[in-house]
């Protein structure tokens, strides 16, 4: 399958800063912000989105970690592993960030969403994703976006972070 | 805090592909990975536990029959507040109020059930393997709540969770297993699954009370102890766990009397003493207080037994959850 380097390590780098950038702007202030990353690659950006903010603003950022799965509207064709959700404190009266690698049909968002509210009752909740493909079939939007990459529906976009994957890179990859 | 307990995804469990099985019949053939996988999902439903909204959609339009042919409280409820907070709609039947009584077969019933539109069926049933002979017949996805002397599966699991939360690890542990071991279905589904997970068990009881076979049961599982003294067997145990005793086995002659029994194996505190100081005590419930375990042992900061109640209905969800994905081959 030939594939292409869309997004290069320094580039993640220099997305994920001014995404952090973007994330206080919009924000006013880093008090009240929550970055809850969806699993599975949504929660190492959501660490390195905090320590960024943590280094410009001197000042720490709650991160947690969705497990978004049980709420899903695709089980009844696939059942994946359960790993669960972890948040420090409530995110009752939060600004919510959810974080995720790649904002495809926004079925994963809203999901997340779902799961999010079940929690408890957020001030408001922001999207942030490393890569837009497009296709959407959901109404959602992100807030911040690391890269749009417009591609085709049948072409495969691959993150790698070094946390997960040993290495940071994204490709886009043709099935032939 | 929204957390989930941190039982270590483990690389097999990674994916669900470890679980293939439509059926719950056994813990006698679980896969260690299949276990892990029952694990690290048990660990992600009991956050669901913690939360105000105890609810999740995960089984939605889904339907879950319990069936019992033999009395059950917290197995039953544990089964349906499990179904429940998954989002499962949950019908259940006794055999006393059902067909059964006007002569239907057992197999004649479960079709029935799954007629109506069960989707999954929890059974108990008093004779040893009826859901072996049941699970040819049935599409629903069938899971033993209980048959006879010889399997209760999602006991030994929540069994297992519980002694992992608490002890961080299973392998190596000293497990040791007192009472009327040959009638427990709770024993035998512990000691095939401990035994798998690495632990060292050791049983314990009147010789009436223990299996006849258990030379062979030291073929299959070389590690295990049998030991009739009771201080002898929990000396530098990590874990005890007494098993119910049924009244009528006095009745039936295998045991001279209740004071002899508590005389000889229950577990008050100067045996719990000689227990590894951070050991703990586990029971299947319901306990008959002040015969397997002494009052303040039962209420004392060593025991678990409630920990046990509330990981069986994260163990039940996450077997509803693992079983409703599988697909009929």
């Amino acid at each position: 399958m030939p594939s292409k380097v869309v997004i290069t390590s320094d580039e993640m780098r220099r997305s994920i800063a001014r995404m952090a950038h973007e994330i206080v702007e919009r924000n006013k202030s880093t008090e009240n912000l929550l970055l809850v990353g969806m699993r599975t690659r949504g929660v190492p950006l959501a660490k390195r989105l905090a320590a960024n903010i943590a280094t410009f603003e001197k000042i720490p950022v709650t991160v947690g970690a969705l497990d978004f799965t049980l709420y899903r509207d695709d089980l009844n064709q696939r059942q994946p592993s359960v790993k669960g959700t972890d948040i420090p404190g409530t995110i009752d009266g939060k600004a919510v960030v959810l974080v995720d690698d790649v904002l495809f049909t926004g079925r994963s968002a809203r999901a997340a969403m779902d799961a999010l509210i079940d929690l408890g009752r957020p001030e408001v909740i922001q999207l942030a994703v490393l890569v837009d493909r497009g296709h959407r079939e959901l109404p959602i939007r992100a807030d911040y976006v690391g890269k749009n990459i417009p591609s085709s529906k049948d072409e495969d976009v691959q993150v790698k972070l070094a946390e997960t994957d040993g290495m940071d890179e994204v490709r886009v990859a043709s099935q032939e | 805090m929204i957390r989930s307990e941190q039982i270590e995804p483990c690389a097999a469990a990674e994916h669900s592909g470890a679980w293939a099985r439509r059926h719950v019949l056994d813990i006698e053939d679980f896969s260690v990975p299949e276990i892990e996988l029952v694990m690290q999902t048990t660990s992600a439903m009991k956050e669901i536990l913690s939360r105000p909204l105890k609810k999740v959609p995960a089984l939605r339009g889904k339907t879950v029959v319990t069936l019992f042919y033999e009395a059950s409280t917290r197995t039953r409820g544990s089964f349906e507040m499990a179904a429940k907070h998954l989002s499962a709609d949950v019908v259940n039947m006794t055999a006393q109020a059902s067909s059964v009584t006007k002569g239907e077969s057992l197999i004649n019933t479960l079709n029935t059930i799954e007629a109506i539109g069960a989707d999954i069926i929890i059974m108990r049933h008093p004779l040893s393997g009826a859901h072996y002979c049941a699970a040819p017949h049935v599409k629903a996805n069938l899971v033993n709540a209980g048959d006879g002397w010889h399997a209760h599966p999602t006991q030994a699991l929540l069994d297992l969770y519980t002694i992992l939360n608490r002890k961080g690890r299973i392998a190596g542990l000293k497990v040791v297993i007192v009472g009327d071991v040959k009638h427990s279905r709770v024993a035998h589904s512990n000691i095939w699954c401990l035994t798998k997970m690495g632990a060292n068990v050791v049983v314990c009881g009147p010789p009436t009370l223990l299996p006849e076979g258990l030379k062979t049961a030291q073929l299959l599982f070389p590690g295990i102890g049998v030991e009739t003294n009771i201080e002898k067997a929990v000396k530098d145990a990590d874990v005890v766990m007494e098993l119910r005793l049924q009244k009528e086995r006095m009745q039936s002659g295998l045991l001279p009397g209740l004071r002899d029994f508590i005389a000889g194996y229950q577990l008050d505190s100067k045996r719990l003493a000689l227990t590894k100081p951070d050991s703990i005590v586990m029971h299947p419930g319901p306990v008959n207080e002040d015969v397997e375990l002494a009052a303040d042992v039962l209420h004392g900061g060593r025991s678990v037994v409630n920990d046990q109640v509330t990981n069986g209905v994260a163990v039940r969800m996450a077997i509803l959850y693992l079983l409703a994905g599988s697909r009929e081959q």
